[in-house]
Formats: structure tokens, C-alpha cells, sequence
């Protein structure tokens, strides 16, 4: 782009925003982190300048680890979006490898298909997937969360993959196909072991979509020991009216740490599954 | 290519393509259908079933634990008469359009802000990306505390700066706990917008601005007559994607609010859960939620048909 600004236009065309930005993303998390180091004495004093600690703690953590299930609830989470993402993958390229490599009448109404449930959203399915639930007997069950995450998890890497599998070159699959592979083995031996840039960015992101998924485990998870880290803080940790703000930030945090690692790790996947599947299909 | 010959001859010794069943499931239609069935049949089972399971249940009056007797059109009608349904509606309007207008024009400042070269652009692009990240759930209950009416930060701040004292009411004022629940979608949502149109940015020829600059434009006009019109289309495509799930949003607002004060923030997600999970009327909350679905029919529809076109 166009160069050669001085100092000060630089601070106002690029610092001044980009900060601005920055300041506004990450102070409420700034806020939980020393929320949750802040002694209780400290936290409802109104007289102390409260953007800084004073007295750090580790209590509220120790707290929480010991007197709630936190630890169970990270666990079932953990459990439930991975579970929950190996089960889409699958399907997804199950339905996006034919989509995206053969013709067949109705695939384009199925592609169709595919990409309107993706874009359902959860609150028009939960009331009769509540009652179906119960009548299969899965309430308070892990089953029940590993079950229902999919139906948006799956269209939603078919159609990720899909899009980046119609960038893979076919000649490989063509030359296996004269030599006489089967399409199977074409599309085992051949073709999946080139896309595992394609399944890191949908494993991402099913995962963190999995991570935060509410309103599923709200309704079907209402035993402490099945329940996963949203539904437990917000449903345990928040007691009547008395809020234990120390533990709640504490709780806010440990559990968005899982998803900023993996996330920090692949975050060049991240950003072009964003930027392509999501939005060039 | 010749590194990867070795693995193509070993994949292809085992298939004799010469027996009938094989070259059955060659067939391209025979090799998809059978490819795709499982996971077709799973989503069948699982959003298809429930979505029409769902439409018999608004025709029905069916208290939880209880068998359903039909009604016909009834939970619509004491829909339509309900003042709250209105107020409902209303409100998941407001929020859509306003919270929507900010992400778009917030994203947009974003991402030209961000399309300039500078040292630890990617540290910066992914600590902008958290917001977005984090589960909804767990940066919501910060802004809560955030928010809290005693101990408010916000307020604090606001204080110092000059505010009377004790600041304003965010969530128990119905105006203000609207404000709020916009003001913390736009916050969690604006990084996706700034963040997928910086990757429309990048891809606009710089020719294209050089050009026009030679031509006498100025920043202005270069931004109204070369990057609007290239963005157009990504712009069309996350705007639709942000109107679909902040129409249906839930997880803010229930946390945040619980649809209060006075139904002031309630949205058509957050009543049909009341009234289905709360009083244990599913009949009646599936025809809330169901309310939502010619919005959405028509959303869902242009976005896919759009999606399918780029």
C-alpha cells in the first residue's frame, strides 16, 4: 500500500485505531484475570483503585478447584468436544468428499441441504429435541450432548471441507484411478492424507464451536456431575442471588484457557478456515 | 510427482476392478449415495425428525410429563394476542438490526485499520480474535461483573471521568440493559467481521488503488469507489451470516439478563425457553421458537443460494 507517512500520521492512521481495537477486546479479560487474584476484601472495597492488584491470591482458585466440581466439568466438556468433533469430521468428509469429487444427480440439492442445516440455528430445534431426548432416556447423559453437538458440527466441516477440498488438484486421484485403485482407495490412500490442512482448520473449529456450546447442555445436563463448564458456572457457581465473583472469574478464565491454547497454536488455520470456508463456501 | 508414484502403485494392486459388485460400487451415484447415508441419516434423524416433530408440537397443547392433545392453530392465536410476544419480537429486532449496523461499521474501521503493514500484525490479528473465541458463556458472565450494579468497573471509570455518582443502571434499566446486550454481542461479533473482511482487503490489486490515487482520488473516494464495491459481496455474506445467529441468539441474554427487566431484552430464543422449560409448556414455547422460522426460512434461503453462486 501507499507508503511514506510521518510518525504522527502513522499513530492516527494505524496506533490510535489498532489500540483502540485491542483495548476494547482484551480489557474484560484483563478484568477476569485479576478479578480472580483479588482477595474478597479488596474486591468489594470501592475505595481502592481497583484496576490493579494489591494483595494477590490464589484463593478463589484454590476454592474452586476444591469445592466445585470444576474439574469434573472441564472434563466432560473436554470429553464431549472431542468426541463430538471426530464424529463430524467423519461424517463431514463423508459428505463432502462425494459432493466435491463426483457427479450424481441431486448432489447439488444436497450441497443445498447441507449448508441450510449448518445455518439453522439451535433455538428452533431445542423444545422437541428436549422431549426427544427424555423419551430415549439420555437426560443427565454425556450421550445426549455427544449426540445432538453433531447435527450442527457435521454440515458445518462438510461444508468447510468441501471448500477446501475443491482446491486439492485431482490429478493425483486420476492417475490412482488409470492404475486401477478403487474409489475408496482412492480417496483413503490418495486424497485424505493431502487434506490435513482442511481438517485441522474444521477440527478447530468444531471443537471451539463444541467448547461454547450452551443451550444443549443447559436443558439436557442437569446433574452436577454430567454438566460441562458453562452450564456449571453459570448454574452452580451462581448461587441465588449471591455471587462469588472471585470464583466465577476464576472459573470464566480456567475455562477459556483450553480453547486460547489450541486456538494460540493453530491460529494461521483458524484464520483461513474463517476466511474461506466459512464465507466463500 | 515422482516421489509420489511409489504409494499410487501399492494403492492400486489390491483393486481387480473386474468383479460385478466392484464395478458397482465404482459408479459415481452408487459410490456417493452409499459415502453419504450415514451422516444423511443421522442429520434426517436428528434435525430433520425434530424440526417436523417440532411443528406437531406447536399444534399442541403439551405440558411437560403429560401426553399432548391437539389444538390446531391455538398457541398461535395466544400468541398473536400476547402483548409480551410483541414486546418479544420487537426487541429481537431491535437487536438484530442495531447490534448487526454496529459489527458491520465497527468491522469495517477494523479491518482498515488492519490493513497496513506493521510489526506483530498477527500477534495483533489473533489477540483480536478472542473475543470471538471464548465461549460466549464465560466472557458474558465477566461483562456481568463488569456491569455489576454495586461494583461496576464501568461505572467506576465512569465516575472518575466526571459521572454522578452511582452511575447508570446498565442491566435494571430497560434501555440501558438493551444497550448492554448490543453493546456485548457487537464486542464478542465485530472481531469475525473485521477479521474476514481484512482477508477481502487483501485480496483487492493494489494496482487498483494506485490507479485511482494517479486519477486524483482521495482516501475517501478510494474507500467509497474501489474497496466498498470489491467487499460487497464478503460484506453481503457475514452480514447475513451475523443476522441469522444474532436473531436467534440466546446464550447472552439469558445469562446476562434472563430476558429482564420487564421482557425489556427478551428475545424469541430466551421466551420460547421460558415458557417451555420454565412453565413446562412445550406446545405453546414451540410455537415461539417456531415463530422465528419465516425469518429465518428467508435468510437461510438467500444465504445458501448466495453461498452457491461465489
Amino acid at each position: 500500500m501507499v507508503t511514506g507517512y510521518g510518525p504522527v500520521e502513522r499513530l492516527v492512521r494505524l496506533w490510535l485505531p489498532v489500540g483502540f481495537f485491542l483495548v476494547l477486546a482484551l480489557f474484560p479479560f484483563y478484568w477476569m484475570a485479576i478479578t480472580s487474584l483479588k482477595p474478597d476484601v479488596e474486591l468489594y472495597n470501592r475505595h481502592i483503585m481497583p484496576l490493579v492488584l494489591h494483595n494477590p491470591t490464589l484463593k478463589h482458585y484454590i476454592d474452586l478447584l476444591t469445592q466445585t466440581n470444576f474439574l469434573t466439568w472441564t472434563w466432560n466438556t473436554m470429553l464431549v468436544a472431542v468426541v463430538s468433533t471426530a464424529i463430524s469430521l467423519v461424517f463431514g468428509v463423508m459428505l463432502a468428499y462425494p459432493l466435491a469429487r463426483m457427479r450424481f444427480a441431486g448432489a447439488g440439492l444436497i450441497a443445498m441441504t447441507v449448508a441450510a442445516i449448518y445455518l439453522v440455528p439451535q433455538p428452533l430445534l431445542f423444545i422437541p429435541l428436549a422431549d426427544l431426548i427424555n423419551r430415549l432416556d439420555l437426560g443427565n447423559t454425556l450421550t445426549a450432548v455427544i449426540l445432538t453437538y453433531p447435527t450442527m458440527l457435521v454440515p458445518f466441516s462438510a461444508w468447510l471441507l468441501l471448500g477446501y477440498f475443491k482446491t486439492v488438484p485431482m490429478e493425483l486421484e486420476e492417475a490412482a484411478r488409470i492404475d486401477g485403485a478403487s474409489r475408496l482407495q482412492t480417496m483413503r490412500r490418495i486424497f485424505l492424507p493431502l487434506c490435513t490442512p482442511g481438517f485441522i482448520s474444521a477440527g478447530i473449529f468444531a471443537f471451539t464451536l463444541s467448547q461454547n456450546e450452551f443451550l444443549y447442555a443447559l436443558i439436557f445436563l442437569t446433574k452436577s456431575a454430567v454438566r460441562t463448564v458453562p452450564v456449571g458456572v453459570i448454574a452452580e457457581l451462581i448461587r441465588g442471588d449471591v455471587f462469588y465473583w472471585g470464583q466465577l472469574m476464576a472459573g470464566a478464565l480456567l475455562g477459556s484457557i483450553p480453547v486460547a491454547l489450541i486456538y494460540s497454536f493453530f491460529v494461521e488455520h483458524y484464520v483461513a478456515g474463517l476466511t474461506s470456508g466459512s464465507v466463500k463456501g | 510427482m515422482s516421489v509420489r508414484s511409489e504409494p499410487l502403485l501399492a494403492a492400486a494392486r489390491p483393486a481387480r476392478r473386474g468383479a460385478p459388485i466392484g464395478l458397482w460400487l465404482d459408479r459415481q451415484s452408487v459410490f456417493s449415495w452409499l459415502m453419504m447415508a450415514p451422516p444423511l441419516l443421522f442429520l434426517a434423524a436428528l434435525v430433520g425428525y425434530p424440526f417436523c416433530y417440532g411443528i406437531l408440537l406447536s399444534l399442541q397443547d403439551r405440558p411437560v410429563a403429560h401426553p399432548g392433545t391437539f389444538v390446531g392453530l391455538q398457541n398461535f392465536i395466544t400468541n398473536f394476542n400476547d402483548p409480551i410476544f410483541w414486546r418479544v419480537a420487537l426487541n429481537t429486532f431491535v437487536y438484530t438490526a442495531v447490534a448487526t449496523l454496529l459489527k458491520m461499521v465497527g468491522g469495517l474501521g477494523l479491518a482498515v485499520a488492519m490493513n497496513q503493514h506493521f510489526r506483530m500484525k498477527n500477534l495483533v490479528r489473533a489477540l483480536l480474535l478472542l473475543p470471538f473465541i471464548v465461549p460466549t458463556v464465560l466472557s458474558t458472565v465477566a461483562w456481568m461483573w463488569m456491569l455489576d450494579p454495586a461494583f461496576s468497573v464501568v461505572n467506576r471509570l465512569l465516575i472518575g471521568l466526571g459521572l454522578p455518582r452511582p452511575g447508570p443502571s446498565w442491566l435494571g434499566n430497560p434501555i440501558l440493559a438493551m444497550f448492554s446486550i448490543i453493546m456485548i454481542n457487537t464486542w464478542r461479533g465485530l472481531p469475525f467481521y473485521g477479521i474476514t473482511l481484512l482477508a477481502g482487503l487483501q485480496t483487492v490489486p493494489p494496482e487498483l488503488y494506485e490507479a485511482a490515487t494517479i486519477d486524483g482520488a482521495s482516501g475517501w473516494q478510494r474507500f467509497r469507489y474501489v474497496t466498498l464495491p470489491l467487499l460487497q459481496p464478503i460484506i453481503l455474506i457475514v452480514t447475513l451470516f451475523s443476522v441469522i445467529f444474532t436473531f436467534a441468539d440466546f446464550q447472552l441474554v439469558y445469562v446476562l439478563t434472563h430476558g429482564g427487566p420487564q421482557n425489556a431484552t427478551q428475545l424469541f430464543a430466551t421466551y420460547a425457553f421460558d415458557i417451555a422449560m420454565g412453565a413446562g409448556q412445550l406446545g405453546l414455547g414451540a410455537s415461539v421458537a417456531l415463530a422465528m422460522f419465516p425469518a429465518l426460512a428467508l435468510l437461510i434461503f438467500a444465504l445458501t443460494i448466495y453461498m452457491r453462486r461465489g
